[in-house]
C-alpha cells in the first residue's frame, strides 16, 4: 500500500468517525453511526498495519512484517477481553465500564509516550522541532497519566469500591498549584536534558505527580458530579490521543483525538449547565465543591412526611389520567426498570397517559436513565427531557419519583443558600400528588435535605424500589 | 421537670335540635389515643351518625353516662356546633374547646366563654392556607352541603335531571344554576352534572371560572369590571354597580333554569340577597331553589331558614343542617379535621396540647386564650404573596451571570489570540500543519456533538470512548518500525504490544457495548 493510499485511507477513516459522532445524535441514525465508527476504525488500523510512509525520500513500511504476529496476538487478547466485558456488563454498570475503559486509553498514552521517548531513531532537521517533539511527549504522558488514575478512581467511586463523598485535602488548591509548578519546572529540565538517561528522571517524576493529581482530582469530586466527571475523562482521553498524534506526527490521531476531546468537553459543558455548575471549576477538579460545602448547614425543613402503601399508590395511579415518572439512581440500584415498564404498560393499556421525565444528570452518567429505560423496552418517544415536561406538572395527577432526590429538590428554586440553588429541577411538587419512592429518609448525593418530602401533596413510599414497584404492579393488576 | 399527665379529650353528644353529627369517629379515636390522649365519649353521642357506643369502646374510648361527666373529666372538648348556654355553664376553668364558633355572629357567646376562663379554637377560623387545608372543616362541610343540596333539589324536583328520549316522549334535561363556586358550589356542580343536568355557575371571583369549567359546568360571568377576591381567597362585598349588573344576569337565568342553588357567603357578613321575590316569581312552576346560605339569612329573599316552603309555585329549601343529613360522612370528615388540628397542637405526641400562638394556623384558629378574647387574628399572609415575591429574587441572578460569562468570553478570546500569536511566531512549519488540523477537528467535534439528544448521551460517550482507542495507531507505529541504529527494539516492541492489547479492549468492547445499547432504543 503506497504512502499516499495510507494517507487517503486516514482521511476516509476521519470522515467515518465524524459521521459516526453525528449519527449518534439521533436515535434513528444511531445504529448506523456505530457502524461508521467500526468501519472507520478498521480502515485506520489496516491502513496503519499495511501502509507505508515517507522517510526522507524513500517509502518504508509503517509496520514491518515481523511485527504482525505481535499485533495479531495483542489484538486477539484485547478483543477477547473487550467483547466479553461488553457482553456481560449490566446496563446499570455502564458508567463503571466506560470509566475503566477511559483509563486504558490514558495508560496507553503513557506507554506510547515513554516508548517514543526512548526511541532514538527519530531525527529532526531543526532544534526547535526536536524541542516541540520533547514537549509533546511530556504533555502526552501528562494527560495520559491524569486520565489513567482519574478514570481508575472514577471507576472505584462508581462501583462503590471507594466512598462517593468528596475527599477534600486541606490546602488542596495549593497542593495542585505546587504540583503544577513542579511539573513545569521538571518540564524545563526535561527540555534541557541532552540524553535519554538525563531526561528519564524528570519524565518519571512528572508522571508520578500526574498520577497523583489524577487521583486527587477525582477524589475531590462528589458523587453528584459523577456524570460530569465521566464525560470530562472522556474528553481527557481524547486530548491524550491528540497529544500522542502530535508526538508521532500522525494527523489521524490528532483529528480523532480532537474530535473525542471536544465532544467530551461539550458533553461535560451540557452536564454542568444542567446542574448549574461552573464548567471550568469541574474541569479543573473539584474547585466547584468548595462553595457548596461551605453553604451546607442550612435549616432542615420541618414538618411531617406522609407515608403511603403500595396498594394506595396503585389506587392513585389507577384513578390518574396523567402520570409522570421521574427515575433516578435508586431505580438503577434496585434494577427496577423492568417493573417500571410493566406498570407503564398496564397503565397505558388502561388509557393513562404515562410519561417519563429525565433530568440531565439523573443517574451516574449522562443519559444513564435513558439507557436503562430502553433496556426495559420503554418506547423512547414517551421518555422526555426535563425542559419538555416541566410545564406539564400542574396538569399531572400523579408524579412518581423512583429513587431520585436532588433532581426533584424544590430548595434548588426556593432556597438561595442551598448548595444546589439554581440547579434546574423537575417540579414534581406541582403535580396534584407526588409519590417519592425511597429506601429511607437519607439525603441525596449532594447531602441536602429535601423539602419535597414534607410537602402537603407528597407521599412517601418507603422500601426497595423494585420490591415496592412489584407490589404496586400486583395491586394494579388485581 | 413536671410530671406529664396525658390529657383527656371529651366528646359530648350534640345538643342542638336535629343535629346528628358527632365530633369524632371510632377510627379517629384510635389515632387520638396513639397521640397519647385519653378519650371520653358521651353515651349515645354517635347514634345519629351510626357510630354506636360499643364501636367507640372497642376503639379505646371511655363511655361517659352524661354530658356533665364528659365536661368535668375532660381537659379538651371536641364539639361540632357552638356550645349552648347550658354547656357553657358546664365548662371548667382551663378547658380547651374546639368546635365551630362563628365569633363574628356570636359576640354574646364569646363573652360568656371568655368569662369561663377557657381556651377556644374555632374550626371556622382556621386560616385558609395550603398547610391548613387538612384542618379546613368549612371545606369538608361545604363539600357535603353542596352534594346534599343537589340531592335535596332532586328530591323536590318533579322531573329527571338527565334528558331522555323514550317511547313515551322526550324529556329535556334539567337546567341547574349555581351561584357561588366555592367548595360547596363546586361540589354541587359535580353532583348535578353527574346526574345529567345542564349546569351553569356564577361567581364574583373571575379566577374560579376555570375550576367551574373543569367540573363540567358553563361559567356565567357578570360583564362588569371589578375584582371580587377578598382576603384569604374568600369573596368580598361588591360595589352597587356590580350588584346591579349581577341582578340582571340572575334575573335572566331565573327565567331559564329549573333549579337554583345559592352558596354565596361573605365571611363575617350576612349573606347577600341575590334572588329577589320577582325572580322567584319568574321561574317555571315546579322549580326548586336550595339556599345554602339560609343560616346566615339566605341568598333568596323568600328563604325561611330551616324550612322547605313553596312560594309562587317554587319550592325553596332553606335547610341549615345539610351536612348533618349526611351525618356519618360529615362526622368522619370533621373528626379527621379535628385530628389533624390536634396533631398540630401536639407535635410532641405525648398527649399534651400546646396552643402555640407563634404558629400561624393555630393563632388564626384560637379565638379565646385562657379567657382572653384573641379574635380577630392579625391579617393572614396572603396566599398569593410568596410567588410574587419569589419571582424577582429568582430573576435577579440571571443578568449577573450573563455579565460574568460575557467577561469570561473576552478573557477567553484574549487568551486564544495570544496563544495563536505565540504559535504563529515561534512554531516550526511542520507543527503549524498539525495544529491547523487539530483546531479544525476541535470545531468539527463541537458542531457535531452540540445537538445530540440527551437520551443518547451514554451511547455517544461509549462510542467516543471506542473511537478514542484510535490511540492504538500510536502503539502500532512502534511495534515494528524499520530497524534503526541504537534503538532498544525489544523494549519498545513489548511496551507497544501492551499498548495495543489494552486499546483493543477498548476498541472492541466499546463498539460492542454501544451496539448492545443501541439495539435497545426503539420507538
Amino acid at each position: 500500500m503506497p504512502a499516499t493510499l495510507s494517507t487517503v485511507s486516514y482521511i476516509g477513516a476521519t470522515i467515518l468517525f465524524i459521521l459516526s459522532l453525528g449519527g449518534l445524535s439521533n436515535p434513528e441514525t444511531s445504529r448506523r453511526g456505530n457502524w461508521f465508527g467500526i468501519v472507520g476504525m478498521a480502515i485506520a488500523v489496516l491502513a496503519t498495519i499495511f501502509g507505508r510512509r515517507l522517510l526522507g525520500t524513500a517509502e518504508v513500511p509503517i509496520v514491518t512484517a515481523n511485527g504482525y504476529a505481535y499485533i495479531v496476538g495483542a489484538m486477539a487478547v484485547g478483543a477477547t477481553i473487550g467483547l466479553f466485558a461488553a457482553r456481560i456488563v449490566k446496563m446499570t454498570q455502564m458508567p463503571e465500564l466506560v470509566a475503566i475503559m477511559h483509563s486504558l486509553v490514558g495508560f496507553a498514552a503513557c506507554t506510547i509516550g515513554f516508548a517514543s521517548f526512548i526511541d532514538t531513531s527519530a531525527v529532526f532537521p531543526t532544534a526547535a522541532e526536536h524541542s516541540i517533539h520533547i514537549m509533546e511527549i511530556y504533555i502526552g504522558v501528562l494527560i495520559g497519566a491524569v486520565t489513567f488514575t482519574g478514570s481508575v478512581i472514577a471507576f472505584g467511586k462508581l462501583s462503590g469500591k471507594i466512598g462517593g463523598k468528596p475527599m477534600l485535602l486541606p490546602g488542596r488548591h495549593l497542593l495542585n498549584l505546587a504540583g503544577l509548578i513542579v511539573v513545569i519546572w521538571f518540564g524545563y529540565q526535561f527540555l534541557q536534558a541532552g540524553s535519554i538517561q538525563a531526561g528519564m528522571l524528570p519524565l518519571i517524576v512528572m508522571t508520578v505527580i500526574a498520577l497523583l493529581f489524577g487521583v486527587h482530582m477525582v477524589m475531590a469530586i462528589g458523587g453528584a458530579d459523577m456524570p460530569v466527571v465521566i464525560s470530562m475523562l472522556n474528553s481527557y482521553s481524547g486530548w491524550a490521543a491528540a497529544a500522542t498524534g502530535f508526538m508521532l506526527s500522525n494527523d489521524l490521531l490528532i483529528v480523532v483525538g480532537a474530535l473525542v476531546g471536544s465532544s467530551g468537553a461539550i458533553l461535560s459543558y451540557i452536564m454542568c449547565r444542567a446542574m448549574n455548575r461552573n464548567f471550568i471549576s469541574v474541569i479543573a477538579g473539584g474547585f466547584g465543591t468548595g462553595g457548596g460545602a461551605a453553604a451546607k448547614p442550612g435549616t432542615a425543613p420541618a414538618g411531617e412526611v406522609t407515608p403511603i402503601s403500595a396498594v394506595e399508590t396503585a389506587e392513585l395511579l389507577r384513578e390518574a389520567k396523567n402520570v409522570i415518572i421521574v427515575p433516578g439512581y435508586g431505580m438503577a440500584v434496585a434494577q427496577a426498570q423492568h417493573s417500571v415498564y410493566e406498570i407503564t404498560k398496564l397503565l397505558r393499556e388502561k388509557g393513562v397517559n404515562v410519561r417519563f421525565g429525565i433530568h440531565p444528570v439523573a443517574g451516574r452518567m449522562p443519559g444513564h436513565m435513558n439507557v436503562l429505560l430502553a433496556e426495559a423496552k420503554v418506547p423512547y418517544d414517551i421518555v422526555l427531557e426535563m425542559d419538555e415536561l416541566n410545564e406539564d406538572f400542574p396538569n399531572t395527577d400523579v408524579a412518581m419519583v423512583i429513587g431520585a432526590n436532588d433532581i426533584v429538590n424544590p430548595s434548588a428554586q426556593e432556597d438561595p443558600t442551598s448548595p444546589i440553588a439554581g440547579m434546574p429541577v423537575l417540579e414534581v411538587w406541582k403535580a396534584k400528588t407526588s409519590i417519592v419512592m425511597k429506601r429511607s429518609m437519607a439525603s441525596g448525593y449532594a447531602g441536602v435535605d429535601n423539602p419535597l418530602f414534607y410537602k402537603e401533596n407528597n407521599r412517601m413510599l418507603f422500601g426497595d424500589a423494585k420490591k415496592m414497584l412489584d407490589e404496586v404492579y400486583s395491586a394494579l393488576k388485581g | 421537670m413536671r410530671e406529664i399527665m396525658p390529657q383527656t379529650i371529651g366528646i359530648p353528644k350534640e345538643t342542638y335540635a336535629g343535629e346528628k353529627r358527632v365530633a369524632t369517629a371510632p377510627e379517629v379515636v384510635e389515632k387520638l389515643i396513639k397521640l397519647g390522649f385519653a378519650v371520653t365519649v358521651e353515651s349515645g353521642a354517635g347514634d345519629g351518625a351510626s357510630f354506636f357506643d360499643d364501636a367507640y369502646a372497642a376503639a379505646g374510648a371511655k363511655i361517659a353516662k352524661s354530658a356533665a361527666e364528659v365536661w368535668s373529666s375532660s381537659n379538651i372538648v371536641f364539639k361540632v356546633r357552638a356550645p349552648d348556654a347550658a354547656e357553657v355553664a358546664l365548662m371548667k376553668e382551663g378547658t380547651t374547646l374546639i368546635s365551630f364558633i362563628w365569633p363574628a355572629q356570636n359576640p354574646a357567646l364569646m363573652k360568656s366563654l371568655a368569662a369561663r376562663k377557657v381556651t377556644v379554637l374555632a374550626m371556622d377560623s382556621v386560616p385558609r392556607m395550603s398547610r391548613a387545608q387538612k384542618m379546613d372543616a368549612l371545606s369538608s362541610m361545604g363539600n357535603i352541603a353542596g352534594y346534599r343540596a343537589v340531592i335535596e333539589a332532586a328530591h323536590h324536583f318533579g322531573r329527571f335531571f338527565t334528558g331522555q328520549i323514550t317511547a313515551a316522549g322526550k324529556m329535556p334535561p334539567a337546567k341547574v344554576f349555581i351561584i357561588g363556586a366555592g367548595v360547596a358550589g363546586l361540589a354541587a356542580i359535580g353532583a348535578a352534572s353527574g346526574l345529567g343536568a345542564i349546569v351553569r355557575a356564577n361567581d364574583t371571583r373571575p379566577e374560579v371560572g376555570d375550576q367551574v369549567k373543569s367540573m363540567g359546568a358553563e361559567f356565567v360571568g357578570v360583564d362588569y369590571q371589578e375584582e371580587g377576591t377578598g382576603t384569604g381567597g374568600y369573596a368580598k362585598v361588591m360595589s352597587e354597580g356590580f350588584q346591579k349588573a349581577q341582578r340582571a344576569v340572575f334575573a335572566k337565568q331565573a327565567k331559564e333554569v329549573d333549579i337554583i342553588i345559592t352558596t354565596a357567603l361573605i365571611p363575617g357578613k350576612p349573606a347577600p340577597k341575590l334572588i329577589t321575590a320577582e325572580m322567584v316569581q319568574s321561574m317555571h312552576p315546579g322549580s326548586v331553589i336550595v339556599d345554602l346560605a339560609a343560616e346566615q339569612g339566605g341568598n333568596c329573599e323568600l328563604t325561611e331558614p330551616g324550612k322547605v316552603v313553596v312560594k309562587h309555585g317554587v319550592t325553596i329549601i332553606g335547610y341549615t343542617d345539610l351536612p348533618s343529613r349526611l351525618a356519618k360522612q360529615s362526622s368522619t370528615l370533621y373528626a379527621t379535621n379535628l385530628l389533624r388540628l390536634t396533631e398540630e397542637l401536639c407535635k410532641t405526641k405525648d398527649g399534651v396540647i400546646n396552643v402555640n400562638m407563634e404558629d400561624e394556623v393555630i393563632r388564626g384558629a384560637t379565638v379565646i386564650k385562657n379567657g382572653e378574647i384573641t379574635w380577630p387574628p392579625p391579617a393572614p399572609k396572603l396566599s398569593a404573596a410568596p410567588p410574587a415575591a419569589a419571582k424577582p429574587a429568582a430573576a435577579a441572578p440571571v443578568p449577573e451571570k450573563k455579565k460574568k460569562s460575557g467577561g469570561g468570553m473576552v478573557v477567553f478570546a484574549g487568551l486564544a489570540v495570544a496563544l495563536f500569536a505565540l504559535i504563529g511566531l515561534y512554531a516550526p512549519p511542520a507543527f503549524i500543519g498539525h495544529f491547523t488540523v487539530f483546531v479544525l477537528a476541535v470545531f468539527v467535534g463541537y458542531m457535531v456533538v452540540w445537538n445530540v439528544t440527551p437520551a443518547l448521551h451514554t451511547p455517544l460517550m461509549s462510542v467516543t470512548n471506542a473511537i478514542s482507542s484510535i490511540i492504538t495507531i500510536g502503539a502500532l507505529l512502534q511495534v515494528a518500525p524499520p530497524a534503526a541504529e541504537g534503538r532498544p527494539e525489544e523494549l519498545i516492541r513489548w511496551i507497544a504490544v501492551v499498548g495495543v492489547a489494552l486499546t483493543s479492549i477498548n476498541m472492541f468492547g466499546g463498539f460492542a457495548v454501544t451496539r448492545r445499547m443501541l439495539m435497545m432504543f426503539r420507538k
